[in-house]
């Protein structure tokens, strides 16, 4: 990311030196290079990103660690050692329906059998089977839930202030109703009213977690919209003819779309929290699905053993801290970035 | 200042009549038969009374005939007596709860509103404190634990936090049990010679001079305080801080240090007042915050509060109790949520005149 710098001949420029751009900046433009710079420069935010890496990586390599049971049929279920209620520590051995080994098993325990690596939760699920598949579950769940959001927060948002006036009105006051919900109620209601609609699995929570999750996307994108459609180039664009959706597609929508953009990666993390959330509470997910919250709620029937039971907590529990983290160790580091008063100050 | 209460007044029953609308759209995704466990009180014996139900409440009229049924209620044409109807605090029966929904709310209330009670003092207190401590310090190490002790806050579900504090200081050491009170204390309780002013069993307790049921209560009490404060003061915390560093650097700052007034009359005078009226805006926030806070903590707790009773219905589907209280629950932050704004405009004239 090296900048070379040209100097203009003396009695041009007054000995006064322009900064070129280096190949990297042309190619990502000036903002999205401005934010990978700081993002690059800031441990923290390094942190998160290795964090995140880290996370896409077993979500990639999913069927090489956990290999799913030949002709088992879906994968994303837990595979169950038996039926037994009382949970078994990690390492315990693995009796019945045991998964193909993968190659690396051997080397990395020494073990020719599978054991439960992070143990069993009761009805004897492994725990480490879930957590590994748990993340692709997690990772689906975050970008489309966030993608759809945003999706629909770009219509509402971008249709409400191009056209302004009445409609801008309606679809404005539409938008704080859904906002006068708590977010995980509403959610949480909305998605106990699909289960019997639409049947158990990911499915009905996703659908709640988008119907109330919009909202903050439109209102910005419409702030930003507000401010571009004023400017000369889009005046221009009208002036030779350019239709609505042109105009808006071509030259307003690009331009202002970049905050939003941005809001809305960071919401990942907080929409897999908020699913976890869904799962724990029992509305969520089928029992046995791999997915965080849900292996996290089987520790809800040991409650006053959790002493003897940890593995159940501990191991979801620091995956999902872990996922979190990542996305706000980013998150903080964006918003210091992108804040325009922080502009030239640093730590703060 | 007045304009500005009414303004915002007026806008009031036009977001309180989109909530129910929005509410009401919810139950028609129910069919008819789902929707007639609204009024049913017991498990129906016949198809022909489901029908004779649906058709006494309309179920099976156009949409607008209703809404509007919902909202006030249906009168019976051979008695003349007004049955339903939200607006009259008629929520429907409640499945789970085997009771009316209104009544389970009020039951469920005081548990509630004890956990929020003991929360809000400290989450208010401590989180702002501590972001005034971070933002004095800023880059000094104080500051660094400040801002670390943030962003795990806000990056801890709220329910792994509860499962390992109840594991740590409860399943390990027996010091702060779930629940609401132990059972010999429950019996104290519910026995004749305590007497429940306020179903508050902290506040009751002392009332009644019993400080064996105070602490008792006060023991079970603490872990989902803990729990609820924790992740709201990451919140404060950051707000506070950003919002200090910001009237740090205001020019009036520099005057009054220029002009030589000790650090701590520059602080107390001149940043402090400035930088607490946008934390103020975070206060709808906080109430979002602990409303769905309260529905995992006290379901992690095994409390009995509303929270709980919502969550359990939930995974029950017994809708109409569910949306029973998401109707109480957006009608209290719609209130909350005027309040924390007029309270604003009032310390900021800026907004009140923009």
């Amino acid at each position: 990311m090296a900048t070379e710098t040209i100097a203009l001949s003396p009695e041009l420029a007054g000995g006064l030196q322009l900064r070129m751009p280096g190949r990297l900046e042309r190619l990502l433009g000036p903002e999205w290079y401005r934010l990978l710079r700081g993002l690059m420069t800031n441990p923290l935010s390094v942190a998160g990103i290795i964090l995140i890496g880290f996370f896409l990586l077993v979500a990639a390599l999913a069927p090489v660690l956990a290999p799913p049971i030949e002709g088992g049929g879906n994968p994303y279920l837990i595979p169950r050692d038996g039926y037994g209620a009382e949970p078994k520590p990690p390492g315990a051995e693995w009796r019945r329906g045991q998964p193909p080994l993968p190659f690396w098993y051997q080397t990395v325990t020494g073990k020719d059998q599978w054991v439960h690596l992070l143990g069993t939760a009761s009805g004897q699920f492994d725990i480490y089977y879930g957590l590994v598949w748990g993340t692709r579950t997690a990772i689906f769940v975050g970008v489309a839930v966030v993608s759809l959001s945003l999706l629909i927060g770009l219509i509402v948002g971008s249709v409400s202030a191009f056209y302004g006036g009445k409609l801008d009105d309606v679809l404005m006051r539409i938008t704080e109703i859904f906002m006068a919900f708590p977010f995980l109620l509403a959610a949480l209601t909305l998605t106990s009213i699909l289960v019997p609609l639409v049947g158990r699995g990911i499915g009905p929570a996703m659908i709640a977690l988008i119907v109330f999750g919009w909202m903050g996307y439109a209102r910005v994108i419409r702030g930003d919209i507000l401010t571009v459609k004023e400017r000369d180039y889009v005046l221009a664009a009208r002036v030779i003819g350019g239709d609505d959706t042109r105009i808006l597609l071509r030259h307003v929508l690009p331009n202002a779309v970049f905050s939003t953009m941005v809001l809305a990666s960071l919401d990942v993390g907080a929409i897999v929290l908020a699913f976890a959330a869904l799962s724990f509470l029992g509305v969520g997910t089928d029992i046995g699905y791999a997915d965080w919250g849900q292996v996290i709620s089987f520790a809800r029937a040991f409650i006053l053993s959790l002493d003897q039971y940890w593995y159940i907590v501990a191991f979801p529990g620091a995956a999902l801290l872990l996922f979190g983290l990542a996305w706000n160790l980013i998150g903080d580091a964006l918003r210091d970035i992108l804040d325009p008063r922080m502009k030239g100050t640093r730590g703060a | 200042m007045t304009t500005y209460i009414i303004r915002r007044l007026l806008q009031l029953p036009i977001t309180v009549v989109g909530v129910t609308m929005l509410i009401f759209a919810m139950l028609q995704l129910l069919s008819p038969v789902e929707r007639s466990a609204l009024y049913i009180r017991d498990i129906p014996k016949s198809e022909a009374q489901v029908d004779r139900i649906i058709r006494q409440y309309g179920l099976d009229q156009p949409v607008y005939v209703q809404y509007w049924r919902w909202l006030v209620g249906t009168v019976d044409a051979s008695t003349g007596e007004r049955k339903g109807g939200v607006l009259r605090g008629d929520l429907g029966y409640s499945r789970t709860g085997r009771q009316d929904v209104k009544d389970l709310l009020l039951h469920r209330l005081p548990a509630t509103v004890e956990l929020a009670l003991w929360s809000v003092l400290p989450i208010v207190g401590i989180g702002i404190w501590l972001g005034m401590q971070a933002a004095i310090h800023h880059n000094k190490p104080i500051d660094q634990v400040a801002r670390i002790f943030a962003i795990i806050g806000y990056s801890f579900p709220t329910f792994v936090f509860g499962l390992l504090v109840l594991m740590l200081l409860y399943a390990k050491t027996g010091w702060f049990p779930p629940g609401r009170l132990s059972d010999a204390m429950t019996q104290v309780v519910m026995s004749d010679s305590f007497t429940r002013y306020t179903q508050i069993n902290t506040l009751d307790a002392l009332i009644n001079r019993r400080f064996d049921v105070f602490v008792d209560a006060l023991r079970h009490i603490f872990l989902p305080v803990i729990t609820l404060c924790y992740i709201q003061w990451a919140l404060l915390l950051k707000i506070t801080r950003s919002s200090m560093l910001e009237a740090l650097r205001q020019d009036y700052v520099r005057t009054a240090r220029a002009k030589g007034l000790a650090e701590r009359v520059v602080i107390n005078r001149h940043v402090r007042k400035n930088a607490l009226i946008p934390v103020a805006t975070v206060g709808g926030l906080t109430i979002v915050g602990l409303l769905n806070g309260v529905v995992i903590t006290e379901t992690v707790f095994n409390y009995p509060g509303l929270g709980s009773a919502v969550a359990a219905a939930a995974v029950s589907l017994d809708v109409v109790t569910v949306l029973g209280f998401v109707l109480f629950n957006a009608t209290l932050l719609i209130m909350a949520n005027l309040i924390v704004d007029i309270f604003y405009a009032f310390l900021d004239p800026r907004v009140r005149l923009g």
